[in-house]
């Protein structure tokens, strides 16, 4: 994992004592909340339905044992005991106090973390794949690239008032597990047939009330220019992206409204020029940082057999554990999702808990995915079961990953102020309703998706069956969705037809899925009957009126 | 009726004006049907308390209740961790806001 150098703690320390003196003025009222207002959003704090919201950075989602331990620590010591994994892969807590925010960061400093980078309309927290370093099919691992991508972009005074927030994800394997082509600029770390390494750059996607998927802009653009071909792309858009309309701000309109071939022309030609002025950092900056992601000490003798003769631990390792590129090693993935529970809440005990079995048995790494799961990427196989163990007493142990239960919910109107209707109810009731793993595993890989607003924070164009949460007169109404996929085979989902009401929209889910079953082929997913049928038959289905009784 | 909320500055916890002070209880609301505007001047200027404003509520046989639902959630907490709201003793308390 990358470690501080005296730059990275310094900055970060001084912006801790820079905010703390914002925040004495503005207790003292020396500053009102107008000027006040951007100062404390800059260090992640915004102010939410019931009180101060900070959002904590997780750079690309990975962090070590005792990081993780301290956000255990300041849900228990600043907030009421538990913290929010969320859907860019970082954490949020709910309930700080101002007064107590500035030394709520001088602990994470201490930690070496921070809240920059979380709001605002700049270069936000740089996502990644959750299993980096440590896939099976990964060809170039995304990490070094990312940390790169953080230090370019923290505090770039050239992109710190953008057009609007922009979100950047970085991958290095086949399958895309970030949502990649959903982000302002995805990139994907791929090698060419001479074993070249490259980026290709995806620009202009996203969610929001006009989802989009980014177009290919850069092919096959050098390592070692990556930052140049990122200034060149944040450039024009910088320029041309329009500041007139909040709705209409963010790149992929620029994209979408000049083309794609006219954007990358334009990309092309300020490429050309900043190649000329030596902006790209030095190579041995990032054979630095590539240092820093060295394989840990595995154990090549590691055994890959693996006693499945628990049922309940085989169930497990079926659903939650994934290949590791290193034999007798695999990644473990913390599904958040107990039935009835809040997606990506955990106690800080929970936390506490994670971060030991990182120490103990993941090299003391974590990652925090974009499914609001946790990620022990690095565990031996003979360790398996006894961390399984440790998570089933910590009620950690949901075997449920990438199955309906696993869902993917943003705050919704339970906490966000921009919301228009609750997403975790919806949630908890469709979860209550598929209870049964074996009816889960019936219904295979199903990722549902559900957002509280139009800003689709939870998701739900790229939920296999997406909900969005709508205010119709003041009640909380739920459109539908289905078809959305991320990864390889990106596509938005289409809605329905009328919405429905919260306990209509767990029954329309019910009745989907019979669809499916009824209607599947050998080997189909839920995604993949619906593209094969297509909307009718689930329509019909969803919107049958019921029988009148007698 | 018309009743003024805000967050208290240091906590962020919600408020809502009792006609002399703030109170954590929308059930302490007391209808401003006018002056609103110059009652939120004056105690923002106090810095105490942040993101004012006035709202629509009807007086109930259940006491205070704000007209819109966001507003409701806002009285009581979220309504899914009824430990961490108001009526943490009441496992209906969530009925409240829709």
């Amino acid at each position: 994992m990358y470690q501080y150098d005296s730059y990275d703690q310094k900055m970060v320390d001084a912006r801790v004592a820079e905010f703390r003196d914002q925040v004495n003025r503005r207790l003292a009222g020396e500053i009102a909340e107008d000027q006040f207002k951007p100062l404390r959003l800059k260090n992640g704090l915004y102010l939410q339905l019931h009180a101060y919201m900070l959002r904590v950075a997780i750079p690309y989602g990975t962090l070590n044992g005792a990081q993780m331990r301290m956000l255990g620590d300041i849900a228990d010591k600043y907030d009421r005991g538990y913290g929010h994994f969320t859907t860019r892969q970082n954490i949020q807590y709910n309930w700080i106090k101002l007064e107590q925010a500035p030394d709520l960061l001088a602990d994470l400093a201490s930690v070496e973390m921070h809240a920059i980078q979380t709001s605002g309309n700049c270069i936000r927290n740089t996502t990644a794949d959750h299993f980096a370093g440590a896939a099976a099919d990964e060809l170039v691992d995304p990490r070094p690239y990312a940390e790169l991508l953080r230090q370019w972009s923290t505090f770039h005074p050239e992109f710190d008032y953008l057009p609007r927030k922009f979100k950047i994800a970085i991958i290095g394997s086949e399958t895309d597990r970030a949502a990649m082509k959903l982000h302002d600029i995805g990139i994907q770390l791929v090698t060419n047939d001479a074993g070249e390494v490259g980026c290709k750059f995806y620009v202009g996607g996203g969610m929001g009330r006009t989802p989009m998927i980014a177009p290919v802009i850069g092919d096959f653009v050098p390592p070692l220019q990556m930052i140049s071909y990122l200034e060149a792309c944040l450039r024009v858009y910088n320029r041309y992206g329009r500041r007139d309309n909040k709705y209409k701000a963010r790149i992929k309109i620029l994209v979408h409204e000049i083309g794609a071939d006219e954007y990358r022309r334009q990309v092309e030609e300020e490429f050309a020029h900043i190649l000329t002025l030596g902006l790209e950092p030095p190579p041995a900056e990032l054979e630095r940082i590539k240092g820093f992601f060295e394989q840990p000490g595995f154990d090549a003798a590691a055994s890959d057999d693996l006693d499945l003769s628990d049922p309940d631990f085989a169930v497990w390792v079926k659903q939650n554990v994934h290949a590791h590129k290193q034999t007798g090693y695999a990644i473990a993935t913390i599904a958040l999702k107990p039935v009835g529970g809040i997606p990506g809440d955990a106690t800080a005990d929970q936390i506490r808990l994670m971060a030991d079995l990182a120490r103990d048995y993941s090299f003391d790494e974590l990652r925090v995915t974009h499914a609001q799961n946790i990620v022990l990427p690095h565990v031996k196989k003979a360790d398996l079961y006894t961390v399984w163990q440790k998570l089933d007493e910590a009620g950690l142990a949901n075997a449920n990953l990438d199955l309906i239960s696993d869902i993917i919910a943003c705050p919704g109107l339970d906490y966000c102020s921009l919301a228009n209707a609750r997403s975790i109810p919806v949630a908890q009731k469709i979860s209550e309703r598929f209870a049964d793993l074996g009816r889960q595993q019936e219904l295979g890989e199903l990722k549902l998706k559900i957002s509280g607003c139009i800003n689709a924070c939870g998701h739900h164009h790229a939920g296999h069956i997406g909900i969005l949460g709508v205010d119709r007169k003041g009640v909380e109404n739920y459109q539908l969705l289905f078809g959305g996929s991320e990864g390889a085979d990106t596509s938005l989902g289409t809605i329905t037809g009328p919405g429905f009401s919260e306990d209509g929209i767990v029954d329309a889910i019910e009745k989907a899925t019979n669809v499916y079953l009824d209607q599947r082929a050998d080997g189909e997913r839920f995604l993949d009957t619906y593209r094969r049928i297509g909307m009718a038959p689930f329509k019909e289905a969803i919107y049958a009126k019921e029988p009148a009784n007698g | 009726m018309k009743i003024i909320t805000g967050n208290d500055l240091r906590t962020g916890d919600v408020i809502w004006w009792t006609g002399e002070g703030w109170s954590r209880h929308v059930n302490d609301a007391v209808d401003v049907p006018e002056g609103a505007e110059a009652i939120i001047a004056r105690e923002n200027a106090k810095q105490i308390v942040t993101d004012t404003q006035v709202i629509d509520a009807t007086l109930t046989d259940e006491g205070v209740r704000p007209a819109h639902i966001k507003d409701r959630i806002r009285a009581l907490g979220p309504t899914v961790r009824l430990d961490l709201s108001l009526k943490p003793a009441d496992p209906a308390a969530g009925t409240w806001v829709i």
